[in-house]
Order: structure tokens, then C-alpha cells, then sequence
């Protein structure tokens, strides 16, 4: 018990670690998902195809497979500059999210019925108006739930970055751990405390807004 | 293409879409051949960068390569989550039923299980197994699978039990039914029905996740690409890392396949196509953030 308390300075620079990952790799993944998700829904066959086929390809694929790319096969690809194990972890962690991110707004706006459409441009209504006054507003409700779900995966999945050199909250952990052997477990429960002061409020917010926010179709 | 977006595309619309595509399939085939360019400008068609599937250097044969990474990695791989799945699935369908009890004292410890190992990374799990529990890798592996997966398999049952007419509970009290022959042969049996899509996704989340064994020691498909390389030369990074990721991804879309083909089965059959569009954003839901990712 006395391990946690002991390491807490350790502790919180992980946290913090983990947190920065979170929030950058979070907006990084959401600017990406927002474009392929645009792509797929767009009359363009090709850009369609490009779309669905990054996300399902990435979606099949496991995160510490494109963790692997990263490190180990990209640097064979060619004279490419080398980055450090921080940008290695973001790259990854974003061009992986985004993937999750695409298919939680696709669907988003998918749920849509069609009819919402149909009666607004059978009123009149241009493209453009039908998007910002029809769909969107009702898309954005269905997707946000999702979305922090996504999120909530990143934070967890930020922890694979331990294994690629980044000193986060798992890396802490493991370290601690490594050098405590007798204490592991509460090095670790410690380790899970943290994770939770993100994720448990987190689950809180995605349930409330889906309360919130549930509408009858 | 059938979108909320647009009306059925009328002539000129159609030539416009045409031209489109055209110009995006010609940008596409542009950046494939400034690709294909730098590549052959690197080297990496060379035959000494692919050799090692077909005839590999230093007195070994393909033979022994390709048992390397298919029988013990891929076998390492499969082994794992063939152990973890049932386990989960078994664990995760006690915890859903053990969810469903009246009293909320007895509810409870069922209910801190499920949301404490929801918001975990597998990872510290695994990492719990081997440091704290002094699992060997294997074990630890499926510790932090198995564990992670029941959680969410429970909460995928929750979902299926709470999407069920209420009649259903309804008509069972009413021929006289008990509590549990009620849940257990009434409600649970459409409960798997309606979710199995989101549990077949599941399990490619628990495939998926057993490449964090590389992590953590325990010798899987990842870490025999790692170990071929290392022997055979960097150089050969690229083709093992091709036949790796192509294995995940072959079991993993056929999984994934097998999942949508149901879920528009069950639809076609009884459900309407509401259901099936529910099932998709349950496997979407599911999948990363209830997670899946």
C-alpha cells in the first residue's frame, strides 16, 4: 500500500504522460475519422472505396501491429527520418483511432432516416440547409455516446506505447513493479486507479448524454 | 449507393459523379506509382528483400521459416485466445445472469466486476498476471484476456436482455414460468440470438488483443516476425511483416464477414431491418469503446 503513496511524484508524471497522449492523439484522430467519414459518404466512388477500405483494414488489424509497423518495418522502407518513441506512439494511436472515429460518425449519420432528408428537400430546403438544419443536428446526437466510448479505448490503449519505449502510466507501473517485485500488486492496482479516474467518469458522461439525449424515431 | 444525403442522382448528376471518379482514380493510380517509384528507387523489390519466404539465406530452408511464423506463431496466437474465448464467454454469461439477481446487495459485487474490468487496459491485466499473480506468459495472456473479455461479454448480454420485449417476461410469469426457468430458457436464448453479431465482434477484439503477448513475453505471431528478422536480417522486415499482418487480417475479416452475415440473416428472418441497422451500431458501439478497439 505504502508503494503508492511512497511513488506518487512517478505516478503522476505518468498520469500526465498518458493524459497528453490521450488528448493529442484524440484530436489528431478525430480531425482524420471527420475526413474519412466525409469520404464515405461522398457520391465519389473511389474516394468511397479509399475510406471503407482504411477502415476496415484498421479496424481488423491490431493496435500493437501498427505500433510494430511503425518501429520496426518503416524504417526499412527507405532513408525516412527517425522519430522518437512519443511521436511513434502518437502516429499510431491517432492513424488507429481514426478508423473508430470514421465508422462512429458514418453510422451517426447513417441513423438519419432517410424520410428526414427526403421531407427536407421536398421543401426546399438546399444541400447545404438540409446538412446544417436537419441531419447534422440529429446525427451529432446519436454519434456523441459513441464517440466517447472511442475515446474511452484510446485512454485504454494509450498503454501500449509502454511496450514501445513510452515511460506512461503503464511504463510506470511496469518499472515500479519491476523494481518492487514484492509489492506488484498494489504497484499495479495503483497503476489501475489512475486509469479509472479517467475512464469511470468518462462512462459516467457517455451514459448521461445518451439519456440525455435519447429521442424517439 | 443509397444515402440520407442525396435524391437518386438524374443524368447530369451521373456524368458528374463519372468525372469524379475518374479524376479520383487517376489521383489514386498517380500517388500507387510515386509509391511503387520510391520503392524501386530504395530497393525493396529486390529479390534479397523477399528471398526469405521462398529461399532464405544463412542454410535455412522456407520450410523452417514458414513453420516459425504460421505453426509456432500463429499456433501461439490461436492457442491463446482458443483458451481465453471459452472462458470468457462462460465467465461473462455468469456475470450477466449474476447481474440480473433482485436484491442490489447481491447485484452489486457482479456489477463493480463488470465496470472495473471495462475500464482497464488488457495490458495491466496481463501485467497484473505476471507481476502480481507470478503467471508465465501464456497464463498472464489469457488472465488479462480473459478477465477484460467476460466484462464486456456480460455487458453485450445486459444490452441483449434489456432489448427484449418486456411481453416476453410478461407471458412467462404468466404460464407459470419460475424466475430462473424464465431467464434461462426464455430470455437468455434471444438474448445470444439478437447479440451474437456484437459477440462474434467481440471475439475479433480478443484476437486482436492477444498480440499484446509481444509485450509482455509471451511468444506469438508479432514476436516471431521480430525474432525471423533479427535472425535473417532487418532487411526482411518488410516481407514478414506482410505475411503477419495479411494472417491477422484474413481470420479477422472472415470473423467480421461471418458477424454482418448474421446479424442480416436475423434480420431477413423474423427482425426487421430496423434491427439489423441496431445490430451495426451495437458492433460499432461494441467494438472500440465498449471497446472493441
Amino acid at each position: 500500500m505504502n508503494v503508492i503513496t511512497d511513488n506518487l511524484d512517478a505516478y503522476v508524471a505518468g498520469f500526465v504522460v498518458t493524459l497528453q497522449l490521450t488528448l493529442l492523439a484524440a484530436a489528431a484522430s478525430m480531425a482524420l475519422g471527420l475526413v474519412l467519414a466525409a469520404l464515405r459518404v461522398s457520391p465519389i466512388r473511389v474516394l468511397r472505396a479509399v475510406s471503407a477500405t482504411y477502415v476496415e483494414v484498421v479496424r481488423n488489424t491490431p493496435l500493437t501491429l501498427v505500433f510494430f509497423f511503425i518501429v520496426f518495418v518503416a524504417p526499412q522502407l527507405g532513408n525516412l527520418p527517425p522519430i522518437d518513441f512519443g511521436t511513434t506512439a502518437l502516429l499510431a494511436l491517432s492513424l488507429y483511432t481514426a478508423a473508430f472515429v470514421a465508422e462512429a460518425v458514418r453510422s451517426g449519420i447513417n441513423s438519419v432516416g432517410v424520410g428526414q432528408a427526403e421531407a427536407a428537400r421536398a421543401v426546399g430546403l438546399t444541400f447545404g440547409q438540409t446538412l446544417r438544419e436537419v441531419v447534422l443536428p440529429q446525427a451529432v446526437r446519436t454519434v456523441i455516446p459513441p464517440l466517447i466510448n472511442v475515446f474511452i479505448a484510446l485512454t485504454k490503449n494509450t498503454s501500449v506505447a509502454a511496450g514501445f519505449g513510452v515511460v506512461e502510466l503503464m511504463g510506470t507501473g511496469r518499472r515500479l513493479g519491476v523494481v518492487n517485485a514484492a509489492d506488484g500488486e498494489w504497484v499495479l492496482i495503483g497503476v489501475a486507479i489512475f486509469y479509472l479516474l479517467i475512464t469511470i467518469p468518462l462512462g459516467l458522461v457517455a451514459g448521461a448524454v445518451e439519456r440525455k439525449v435519447a429521442f424517439s424515431r | 449507393m443509397t444515402s440520407v444525403l442525396y435524391d437518386a442522382p438524374g443524368p447530369v448528376a451521373r456524368r458528374r459523379e463519372h468525372l469524379g471518379s475518374l479524376v479520383g482514380a487517376g489521383l489514386l493510380l498517380v500517388l500507387l506509382a510515386a509509391g511503387v517509384w520510391w520503392g524501386a528507387r530504395e530497393g525493396l523489390f529486390a529479390a534479397d528483400r523477399w528471398d526469405v519466404l521462398y529461399d532464405p539465406p544463412k542454410n535455412q530452408t522456407a520450410a523452417d521459416v514458414w513453420q516459425s511464423m504460421v505453426i509456432r506463431g500463429l499456433g501461439a496466437t490461436l492457442r491463446a485466445a482458443a483458451v481465453a474465448a471459452p472462458l470468457a464467454l462462460v465467465l461473462g454469461l455468469a456475470l450477466a445472469v449474476w447481474r440480473t439477481t433482485r436484491h442490489a446487495v447481491v447485484r452489486a459485487p457482479a456489477v463493480v466486476v463488470i465496470e472495473l474490468f471495462r475500464g482497464l487496459p488488457v495490458l495491466l491485466m496481463m501485467f497484473f498476471g505476471l507481476l502480481a499473480l507470478g503467471l508465465d506468459a501464456f497464463q498472464a495472456v489469457v488472465f488479462g484476456l480473459v478477465v477484460y473479455n467476460m466484462a464486456i461479454i456480460a455487458e453485450i448480454l445486459r444490452a441483449g436482455l434489456a432489448s427484449l420485449p418486456k411481453g416476453q417476461t410478461e407471458a412467462a410469469y404468466a404460464i407459470g414460468l419460475s424466475r430462473s426457468q424464465t431467464l434461462f430458457t426464455i430470455l437468455l436464448p434471444q438474448a445470444v440470438r439478437t447479440m451474437l453479431p456484437s459477440l462474434i465482434a467481440q471475439l475479433v477484439v480478443l484476437l486482436k488483443d492477444s498480440s499484446l503477448g509481444f509485450i509482455v513475453g509471451y511468444p506469438e505471431l508479432l514476436k516471431s516476425m521480430q525474432n525471423n528478422a533479427q535472425f535473417f536480417g532487418n532487411r526482411y522486415f518488410i516481407a514478414l511483416f506482410l505475411v503477419g499482418a495479411g494472417v491477422y487480417l484474413v481470420i479477422n475479416l472472415t470473423l467480421s464477414w461471418v458477424a454482418r452475415w448474421i446479424s442480416r440473416r436475423s434480420a431477413r428472418s423474423g427482425g426487421t431491418a430496423d434491427d439489423a441497422a441496431l445490430n451495426e451500431v451495437q458492433i460499432a458501439q461494441n467494438a472500440p469503446g465498449g471497446r472493441p478497439l
